[in-house]
C-alpha cells in the first residue's frame, strides 16, 4: 500500500505539472474559452494540496484498524463533526449555483437554498442519535440490525452506490468545467487531478483524512464567503435596504427580484422537490456515515446542531453574495461578453455564465489575490465532497457487499480494509472515466436524482426498520427496491431527461422530481409486503425489535459493539 | 445485551417516560419544521403576492424576512431539541444505565 501511495501522489503531481505546463502553452494561443492562467489561484491551490497531502500522511500513520479507517476511530468531537458535515454538504454547486441563481433571479435563489437546509432538523429529530446507537460504519448496519443481512445489505449497498454514482458524476463534470474555467486547465487533466487526489485522501488516509479535508474546506469556504458578504454590506454602509434598492435599480428584472418568480410553477413539483431535498438529506450515505465518527449519541446530536448553524449561515451569505454580485458587477462591462455595439445582457452574458457570479464578485471586492483564494476554495470544496462520496461508496462495497454478503462475516479486519482501499481506487477511476464520458452531457438532473433515490430508498428503509416493529426483511427489500426503481424510472421519463437529454418530443412522466410518488411507493411497499409476510423469519424479526428498540433509544450495548 | 436485560429495561417506568417524552417532542418539532417549510412553499405556490408586498416605503418585501425566518427556525428548532436532550433526556438515560450496570 505504501508504494501505491507514492504512485498516486506522483500521478497527481504529474497531472498537475503536465496540465499547467500544457495550459501555459495553450493559454498563449487560445485565450478564448478558458481563463488565462491564474497564478495566485494556482499558488494557493498548491498550498491547499500540500497541506491536505501532509494531513493524509499523518492520518495514514494513525489508521490502524477498521474502526479508524471507516469511522476515524470514533474520535471526532461534535463540533469538528458539525464542521465536517457542513464541509461534506456545502458543494461547489451550492456555493456557485445558489449565488448564481440569486444573481439571475433574486428571491428565487433564497427559496431554493431554504430547501437544502430544512432536512437537517429532521436528521436530528429522527435519525442521528438512533443511527449512532445502532450502527458501526455504514447505515446498512442499522437497517440490517435485526433483519436478514444478505438482502438488506445488498439493498442498502445498491442504494448507496446509486446515490454515490449520480452525485459523483455531477460533481466530476462540474469540477472539470469549473477548473477549466478558473485555472485554465484542460478538462481531462482537471478530472484526473480531482480523481487522483480523492483516491489519495480516501485510500491512504481513510475517514481521518477525509474528515480533516472537509473541516479545512468548511473553514476556508465559510471564511471566504463571510469576507465577501462583509465587503458587500460595507459598500452599502451596512444597510440592507440600500443594497436591495441598488439591486432593484440595476437588475433588468427590477422589482421582480424581491418576490417569488417562476421557480415554483406548480404545487406538485414544488412539494415533490421539497420532499426530495428534505428527506434525501436524511438518506445520503456519505452524510449518514459521518455520525459514526463521533463517540456517542450526544456528540452526534451536537454535530447536527453545529452543522445546521453553519449551513444556514452559509445560505444567508450566498444570498448576500448574489445581491452583491448584482450591484457590483452588472454595471461593469469588464465582467461581461460585450458585443461590438457595446451592448450586453446583464444576466446571460456574464463571462463563464451566471454560476461564475461569486467568482467575479471575489475579484470585485478583493482583487486578483482574493479571486485566487476563492478559486482555490472552490477547488477544495469539490475535493472534500467527492472524497466523502468515494469513502461512502468504498465502504458499501467492502463492509456491506463483501464482508457481510459475500464472505458472510468471516473476513479478517485488515483484509476488509484493504478491499475498501482497492474499492476507493476503483471508484475513483470509474468516476474519472464517467466524468470524461459525460463531459458534454446535461448532468444538472443528476444531483436531483441522487436526492430522489436517497429519499425513496435509503431513508424509508432506515426509518421503517428503526421505528416500526412490523418491518420485515421481505417488506424492506421489496419496498426499498420499488422506491429506488420508481425514482430512477420516473426521472428518466421526466422532461429534464426524456425531452432535454434524449430529445423526445413529450415527457412520459410530467414532473422533474419524482420524490412525492416514489417515496409513497417505497413506504406503502415496505408496509404492505411486511404486513403480508407471515414467514417464521418475519416473526423472529418482529420479536427482535424489542432489543433493537432499547438499544436505539438508550445506546446501551453500543459501546461494547464498537470496542470489539 | 441479554434477553433479561432487555425485558428489564422495557418494563422500567423510567424507560417508558424517556421514550414517550422524547418521541413526542421529536415528532412535534419535525411537524413544526414541515409546517414552516411547506407553509412557505404553499404561500409561494398559491399566494406569491403576499411575499411580494413591500415593507413600509422601502424595496424590501415581506418575502425576505419570511425566507430568513425559515432558515433561522431550522437552527432554533435543532437548538431546542439539543437543549432539552442535554438537560432532560440524558439524565434519565444515565439513570436507566446505572440500574442495569
Amino acid at each position: 500500500m505504501r508504494a501505491l501511495n507514492g504512485v498516486f501522489i506522483a500521478l497527481a503531481l504529474v497531472a498537475i505539472a503536465g496540465a499547467f505546463g500544457d495550459a501555459l502553452a495553450a493559454g498563449a494561443v487560445e485565450g478564448g474559452g478558458r481563463q488565462a492562467l491564474n497564478i495566485p489561484a494556482i499558488i494557493m491551490f498548491f498550498i491547499f494540496v500540500a497541506a491536505t497531502l501532509g494531513i493524509t500522511k499523518w492520518a495514514a500513520s494513525r489508521t490502524k484498524s477498521a474502526a479508524d479507517f471507516y469511522a476515524a476511530g470514533g474520535g471526532i468531537t461534535g463540533f469538528q463533526n458539525g464542521l465536517a458535515i457542513a464541509g461534506d454538504y456545502m458543494s461547489a454547486a451550492s456555493f456557485l449555483g445558489i449565488s448564481g441563481l440569486v444573481f439571475a433571479t433574486g428571491f428565487d435563489g433564497l427559496i431554493y437554498s431554504v430547501g437544502w437546509l430544512v432536512g437537517w432538523p429532521i436528521v436530528l429529530f429522527l435519525i442521528a442519535e438512533r443511527l449512532r446507537n445502532l450502527g458501526k460504519y455504514t447505515f446498512a448496519d442499522v437497517a440490517a440490525f435485526r433483519l436478514e443481512q444478505t438482502p438488506i445489505r445488498t439493498l442498502a449497498a445498491t442504494g448507496t452506490l446509486t446515490v454515490v454514482a449520480f452525485y459523483l458524476i455531477a460533481q466530476m463534470v462540474g469540477a472539470g468545467k469549473l477548473i477549466e474555467l478558473l485555472f485554465g486547465l484542460p478538462y481531462l487533466y482537471a478530472i484526473i487531478l480531482v480523481g487522483a487526489l480523492m483516491i489519495t485522501y480516501v485510500a491512504f488516509g481513510g475517514m481521518v483524512a477525509t474528515t480533516w479535508v472537509q473541516i479545512i474546506k468548511a473553514c476556508l469556504l465559510l471564511g471566504g464567503a463571510t469576507f465577501m458578504a462583509f465587503m458587500v454590506l460595507a459598500s452599502f454602509g451596512f444597510s440592507t435596504e440600500a443594497m436591495f434598492r441598488a439591486a432593484v435599480d440595476i437588475h433588468p428584472k427590477h422589482d421582480a427580484i424581491m418576490a417569488p418568480g417562476g421557480l415554483v410553477s406548480d404545487p406538485i413539483s414544488a412539494i415533490s422537490l421539497g420532499l426530495a431535498l428534505m428527506f434525501g438529506t436524511a438518506g445520503l450515505p456519505h452524510i449518514l456515515m459521518r455520525f459514526f465518527t463521533v463517540a456517542d449519541a450526544k456528540a452526534a446530536r451536537k454535530s447536527v446542531f453545529y452543522a445546521t448553524g453553519f449551513i444556514g449561515y452559509f445560505y444567508i451569505l450566498t444570498f448576500i453574495i448574489g445581491f452583491g454580485a448584482i450591484t457590483l458587477l452588472m454595471n461593469d462591462p469588464s465582467y461581461f461578453k460585450v458585443a461590438a455595439s457595446g451592448a450586453y445582457n446583464k444576466i446571460t452574458d456574464l463571462i463563464g455564465g451566471t454560476n461564475m457570479a461569486a467568482i467575479h464578485l471575489a475579484n470585485a471586492v478583493g482583487g486578483s489575490l482574493f479571486l485566487g483564494f476563492i478559486s482555490a476554495v472552490a477547488f477544495a470544496t469539490i475535493l472534500a465532497v467527492v472524497a466523502g462520496l468515494t469513502l461512502a461508496g468504498a465502504s458499501a462495497v467492502s463492509h456491506d457487499l463483501y464482508a457481510s454478503v459475500i464472505a458472510k462475516g468471516r473476513v479478517p479486519e485488515d483484509k476488509e480494509v484493504r478491499l475498501s482501499k482497492i474499492s476507493a481506487i476503483g471508484i475513483g477511476i470509474v468516476a474519472i472515466v464517467l466524468g470524461y464520458i459525460f463531459e458534454n452531457q446535461n448532468v444538472a438532473f443528476m444531483v436531483g436524482l441522487a436526492f430522489a433515490v436517497a429519499a425513496s430508498c435509503n431513508f424509508p428503509v432506515l426509518l421503517m426498520s428503526v421505528f416500526w416493529k412490523g418491518t420485515t426483511s421481505r417488506g424492506a427489500l421489496l419496498g426499498g427496491f420499488l422506491g429506488l426503481i420508481a425514482a430512477v424510472v420516473m426521472v428518466v421519463l421526466s422532461p429534464a431527461v426524456w425531452v432535454k437529454t434524449f430529445g423526445f418530443k413529450a415527457a412520459l412522466f410530467p414532473y422533474d422530481n419524482p420524490a412525492l410518488f416514489s417515496m409513497t411507493i417505497a413506504f406503502v411497499g415496505i408496509w404492505l409486503f411486511s404486513r403480508v409476510d407471515a414467514s417464521a423469519r418475519a416473526r423472529a424479526e418482529r420479536d427482535a425489535f424489542e432489543a433493537q428498540y432499547v438499544r436505539s433509544e438508550t445506546g446501551i450495548g453500543a459501546a461494547e459493539a464498537l470496542a470489539h | 445485551m441479554g434477553e433479561d436485560k432487555v425485558s428489564y429495561i422495557r418494563r422500567d417506568p423510567l424507560f417508558r417516560e424517556l421514550v414517550d417524552k422524547r418521541t413526542r417532542f421529536a415528532w412535534q418539532l419535525s411537524a413544526a419544521m414541515l409546517v414552516i417549510y411547506f407553509g412557505f412553499i404553499a404561500i409561494i405556490a398559491f399566494a406569491p403576492k403576499v411575499l411580494a408586498t413591500p415593507i413600509g416605503s422601502g424595496v424590501m418585501t415581506v418575502g425576505i424576512p419570511v425566507g430568513l425566518f425559515v432558515i433561522i427556525s431550522a437552527f432554533v428548532l435543532t437548538g431546542l431539541y439539543v437543549y432539552r436532550a442535554n438537560s432532560e433526556f440524558d439524565p434519565i438515560t444515565r439513570q436507566i444505565m446505572e440500574k442495569v450496570k
